[in-house]
């Protein structure tokens, strides 16, 4: 489904990724583990065309999308979340979902009809399988912070991604929050036969739902397996899970 | 309460108030409201930039000077008729926005408006030097009024000068535009352009063209301008190069926050108490523009939302009491 090979990217000298190469099976739920500042990110903004790679290349279901634009990339099945959470603040709940589902389905360059009137049935049916029902005319960024994290779940999923994205989908939650989510996250990839590709900081989510477990660190790749063997991994332990 | 507030027909509501003026007023007021509906136009052609699709335009008066000039031009210099001239003024200033635009867009926040301005003022250098075309710095005076003697063969309407039928024929031109441009921001374009303005980011990753849906806006933002230039040169019967001069960009980006850019109708507002707090205090004192700046930094603090933000969060305020009680 997704195949990086070699990528790389250099900021000013600093290699933020190196060489990383890795694979994403169909409906593989994967993860990308590492520690603060080891290129998860950076590795996402590659991977979505956030950022030009200086080298390598990304291929998703047998396509090149090396250093396309985003816009392109989404049309082309591959949603994603954001690690500060990305949606449009002054919209409504009901509204951000519709309007990517007007933007997904090439309604967007119809000037004369009334917008409100278009996918009224499919955003409800998405809200109520987030979670967001009776929340629709909710300006969204006076949603809590958890609500906020579901909703650009939402706007992900509007778009009918194969392949999704999810940067810290759970970045500064409580514990309870954390185990929603995560749930959540489970039931739709498999209601929707989602391949998942996420990075997370909590490794009792990520060795929970994970089937394979990718760990960057400064950068590189130092170990790409299931989780039994990334767990029993000795450059892993080192470096990672604390052990010396 | 809010429910009968949106089934009222608010555009048809205006027109309808804004045509009984001739009647109850004199010629100044006639020619005031001339004035305010052109620049009501204005305002709300830059707010589709500005308020809908977030892109802050320091240069939105080229589109302005360019509609002045063209219909100018056609009707005075290859003696067009306006009905013929107005149509072809608006589509030859979006043909501008879209060339300049193509620009612009490529570039982001500061850079965005620096370019915008940059464009502007190349115009107005144009317009100031190329005496053969635009008559440079003399302009083109007497740009002749279309031919409007029909109206006064209206029931009704016999007894009105030349004024106030241009102010009729105006004010039914303008109320066309206002009616498409409100037409557009609530279609799904519309709706995709707010989603520019709330993030860009997002926006591009659900799948938005960012930079072609932003060139589309501009494009469209030019030709109601140059709607609202074209009747403003006729209506000062000449087209002058300060019609393109920077400083006006700034009036209409006043007028639009002054307004609301978070409302429809906020531009349109703003213009018109713009326009009539100018005619009024500078009646009394030559120093408007403090009195201008003053009121600019009220507002920016005590009403950041301009007039309409202040009304809603009022109106608001009023039916929680109400319903409190």
């Amino acid at each position: 489904m997704l195949e990086v090979t070699k990528l790389g990217k250099s900021f000013s000298g600093f290699v933020a990724v190196g060489d990383v190469s890795f694979t994403v099976e169909t409906q593989q739920i994967a993860a990308v583990i590492g520690p603060n500042g080891a290129g998860k990110s950076t590795l996402f903004n590659l991977i979505t065309g956030h950022l030009p790679p200086d080298s390598g290349s990304v291929v998703l279901d047998g396509r090149d999308i090396t250093g396309i634009q985003p816009h392109k990339i989404c049309g082309l099945g591959l949603g994603r979340s954001f690690q500060r959470t990305n949606i449009f603040p002054r919209l409504t709940v009901f509204e951000n979902v519709q309007a990517a589902y007007l933007v997904h389905r090439g309604r967007g360059r119809d000037f004369w009809s009334r917008a409100e009137s278009f996918y009224r049935d499919e955003t409800a049916v998405l809200l109520a399988s987030i979670g967001l029902q009776g929340r629709e005319s909710t300006v969204a960024g006076t949603l809590s912070y958890g609500n906020q994290k579901q909703l650009e779940l939402g706007l992900a999923l509007a778009s009918d991604p194969a392949l999704l994205l999810l940067d810290e989908p759970t970045a500064g939650m409580s514990a309870s929050e954390t185990h929603d989510t995560i749930a959540l996250i489970e039931k739709i990839a498999s209601e929707r036969a989602l391949t998942l590709l996420f990075t997370e900081h909590d490794m009792e989510v990520v060795f929970q739902i994970a089937q394979k477990i990718a760990v960057l660190h400064q950068g590189r790749l130092i170990a790409d397996g299931d989780p039994a063997e990334v767990r029993a991994d000795p450059e892993v332990r080192r470096v990672y899970l604390g052990e010396h | 309460m809010k429910n009968l507030a949106a089934r009222v027909p608010w555009t048809l509501v205006v027109f309808l108030l804004a045509l009984t003026i001739p009647w109850l007023g004199g010629r100044y007021y006639t020619f005031l409201a001339t004035q305010i509906v052109i620049y009501a136009l204005f305002a709300l052609s830059l707010n589709l930039l500005l308020g809908v699709t977030g892109l802050v335009s320091f240069g939105h008066v080229a589109y302005f000077g360019i509609g002045a000039y063209f219909c100018g031009i056609l009707m005075k210099t290859l003696g067009v008729p306006f009905f013929i001239a107005f149509p072809a003024a608006g589509l030859g200033t979006g043909l501008f926005a879209l060339v300049f635009g193509y620009f612009c867009v490529r570039l982001t926040k500061i850079y965005f408006a620096m370019l915008t301005l940059a464009f502007s003022q190349i115009v107005w250098a144009i317009c100031f030097k190329w005496n053969d075309v635009t008559g440079g710095d003399q302009g083109l005076p007497d740009v002749p009024f279309p031919d409007l003697h029909w109206i006064a063969s209206l029931p009704g309407f016999s007894h009105f000068r030349i004024g106030d039928q241009f102010y009729f024929l105006a004010l039914v031109l303008v109320m066309l535009c206002v009616a498409a441009l409100r037409r557009l921001q609530s279609s799904p374009f519309g709706r995709v352009l707010t989603t520019i303005r709330e993030n860009r980011e997002r926006a591009a990753f659900v799948g938005v063209n960012v930079r072609r849906y932003e060139l589309a806006a501009f494009t469209v933002a030019g030709i109601f301008a140059g709607f609202s230039g074209a009747l403003f040169g006729i209506f000062n019967r000449g087209v002058f190069a300060d019609y393109v001069f920077w400083s006006k960009s700034a009036d209409v980006m006043i007028m639009t926050i002054l307004g609301g850019m978070n409302h429809f109708w906020g531009p349109a507002v703003g213009a018109a108490v713009l326009t009539i707090l100018n005619q009024q205090i500078t009646s009394y004192t030559e120093y408007w523009p403090f009195v201008l700046g003053t009121i600019l930094v009220l507002l920016l603090f005590v009403f950041p939302g301009g007039i309409m933000g202040a009304l809603d969060a009022g109106w608001t305020r009023l039916r929680h009491r109400r319903s409190n009680a």
